[in-house]
């Protein structure tokens, strides 16, 4: 068997903000994404898990073009991403967004949302018709819908009209931003089957991100586990679920287990001392919160270490390939 | 009924007939306004002694028809209003939308240019023009359409800054929309009930500042009936027929306080439109 070919290849990508802390006290620098490697298999689903403020947005901002790299490089299919023009990027990658109710403008009818990609490849006329018409079908929405305005549908609706315009264009990556947590519980289910067609029918890659563990476990195939910029575990979804390694997925893991698992922001159970990601800690950036934590993680910075389709960054943990037990 | 609504109505009615006197002046005037009448100088409106049939405000102190000449005073009015509002809303909304959306550099600039707009006087620039050029119709219009930008340009600005971060942008954006498309029709749309308000302030302003450039003689020239130019024409007459000073400061009056009041239902009705 060929192994599948990378879709998405992000290399040491780094998203630096500069804040203004102050009219005298200068500027102060963000790390919102620091260091970011990661390789999204095609075809697969390819989570990112993260406290909110963690840069999984911006990482995911970064991954569509729609944010410049301060440093690093994203390649997708092969090209760079800055080098794409903004009509090719539209063809190859598109986004859902968190909440359909900011995604959607409320001042276009369905039709004009749907076909809004169309029009920017100079699509028009009854072939775009026709084309968000069949998309409108396919996600389960009724052609009549097409005249409407977003405010006259219900948030799964105006959710599956985002998918449709995500799809129109039959882009061969989808960068899915929280695209359930928005919505009602009974209806996230449906959209996560929803999606789920559409990645077998198109031969979909996802990148999915999400701080709802449950979702992830469900439609993941690899997740990566980021704090404060950076990934701090990388693993196939099924061992990162059996065997997590890093102290921090611990924690995570086990407040999914608590009572109200996935409804909003799981208490991580590590104190609500969030760092500012202006001012990381020094080593091991997890240090302040971990609860395995020794003397060298304040000073020493851990590497990535590799291993049995694993990676982890953590200076306590065990090498990966005694951690996994499934045979490579 | 709660009085907002009445307030607005109010407006509406104010404004709507204005308007439509406006147009229509030509068939409502029962006397032509330019045409003066020596012997009947200074003729009483109805209500008071002196009156004299077939002018029902009375005569000016050319013997021309008050209530004609407050006809087409309103015509002027209200177009000087519409151009400089359509002036102005183009160049502010054009500076405010840009500086919103590109932020750095280019908004550091629109800032720049906003507070030097607002550094300028205007009437002092309005007299300099006037003596350069003189006075016209169009020199007014352009005078206030070129310098009544500013608060456009403010809230178009602060209100891009919003819209511009809302998702509906990113996808947009990611859908490769371009940037023309973007401003024109994903943030637009989003910020026009801001600037109608706006708008109605603006012409409510313009039509006051037309006013009183019209009354220190700046403003459109003689013989057009203009309600500034009115007003200063019979400042001479105030103390024995008060009414002629009267007359054109209550339509004037009357006039700005309906756009207000438009301005402000509209800004009611249209929030309340989007937060359905």
């Amino acid at each position: 068997m060929t192994k599948p070919a990378i879709a998405i290849d992000v290399q040491d990508a780094k998203r630096l903000f500069t804040q203004s802390a102050g009219a005298f006290a200068g500027t102060r620098v963000v790390r919102a994404v620091d260091g970011v490697s990661l390789q999204v298999r095609e075809g697969s689903c390819f989570g990112i898990v993260g406290e909110s403020g963690c840069g999984k947005s911006t990482l995911a901002r970064l991954i569509m073009g729609l944010l410049p790299l301060s440093s690093g490089d994203i390649l997708v299919d092969g090209q760079r991403l800055s080098a794409m023009d903004r009509k090719a990027r539209a063809r190859l990658i598109q986004p859902v967004f968190q909440d359909p109710f900011s995604s959607l403008n409320p001042r276009h009818s369905i039709a004009d949302l749907v076909g809004l990609p169309l029009t920017a490849q100079g699509i028009a006329g009854r072939e775009r018709g026709t084309r968000v018409a069949e998309m409108l079908e396919r996600v389960g929405l009724p052609g009549a819908i097409a005249n409407r305005q977003p405010a006259q549908l219900s948030g799964g609706q105006r959710q599956r009209v985002a998918i449709a315009r995500a799809l129109v264009l039959r882009p061969r990556i989808v960068v899915c931003d929280e695209p359930t947590s928005a919505l009602d519980v009974s209806v996230q289910a449906q959209i996560l089957n929803l999606l789920a067609d559409l990645q077998a029918e198109f031969g979909l890659t996802y990148v999915f991100i999400s701080h709802n563990l449950a979702v992830v476990e469900h439609v993941c195939d690899e997740v990566a586990v980021m704090y404060l910029g950076r990934i701090v575990e990388h693993a196939p979804t099924a061992e990162l679920f059996e065997t997590p390694t890093h102290p921090y997925t611990k924690a995570l893991l086990a407040s999914v287990l608590t009572p109200e698992p996935g409804l909003g922001i799981p208490d991580v159970g590590l104190g609500d001392a969030y760092p500012d990601p202006a001012n990381i800690p020094t080593g091991c950036r997890f240090h302040p919160r971990c609860p395995a934590g020794q003397p060298p993680c304040i000073t020493e910075t851990p590497a990535p270490r590799f291993g049995a389709g694993r990676m982890v960054e953590c200076l306590l943990a065990p090498p990966p390939s005694t951690a996994s037990v499934s045979p490579v | 009924m709660n009085l907002r609504r009445l307030f607005a109505l109010l407006g509406l009615l104010i404004v709507g007939s204005t308007a439509i006197i406006a147009v229509f002046a030509p068939y409502l005037t029962p006397h032509d306004p330019f045409l003066q009448n020596l012997d009947g100088r200074m003729a009483a409106p109805f209500w008071l002694e002196g009156t004299v049939p077939g002018h029902l405000f009375g005569t000016d102190q050319l013997g021309r028809d008050y209530l004609s000449r407050l006809i087409y005073g309103a015509r002027i009015s209200l177009l000087i209003g519409t151009l400089v509002v359509i002036c102005s809303g183009l160049i502010g909304t054009s500076l405010g939308v840009l500086g919103g959306y590109f932020g750095g550099r280019i908004d550091a600039v629109v800032m720049f240019v906003i507070t030097c707009r607002l550094a300028i006087p205007l009437i002092l620039v309005a007299l300099t023009v006037v003596s350069f050029v003189g006075s016209s119709f169009t020199v007014v219009v352009l005078t206030l359409g070129l310098l009544l930008w500013e608060r456009f340009a403010v809230v178009a600005r602060t209100t891009t800054m919003q819209v511009r971060n809302l998702d509906y942008v990113a996808a947009a954006q990611a859908s490769g929309a371009s940037t023309w498309h973007i401003l024109l029709r994903e943030i637009l749309p989003n910020i026009a009930h801001h600037l109608v308000v706006v708008a109605t302030l603006e012409m409510a302003l313009a039509i006051l500042l037309e006013a009183a450039l019209s009354f220190l003689g700046l403003g459109v020239p003689s013989p057009l009936p203009s309600w500034g130019l009115m007003i200063s024409e019979a400042k001479d007459y105030m103390y024995f027929s008060p009414w002629v000073i009267m007359i054109p400061g209550v339509a004037l009056f009357v006039l700005v306080l309906g756009i207000n009041l438009l301005g402000d239902g509209l800004r009611d009705w249209l929030g309340a439109a989007r937060d359905a």
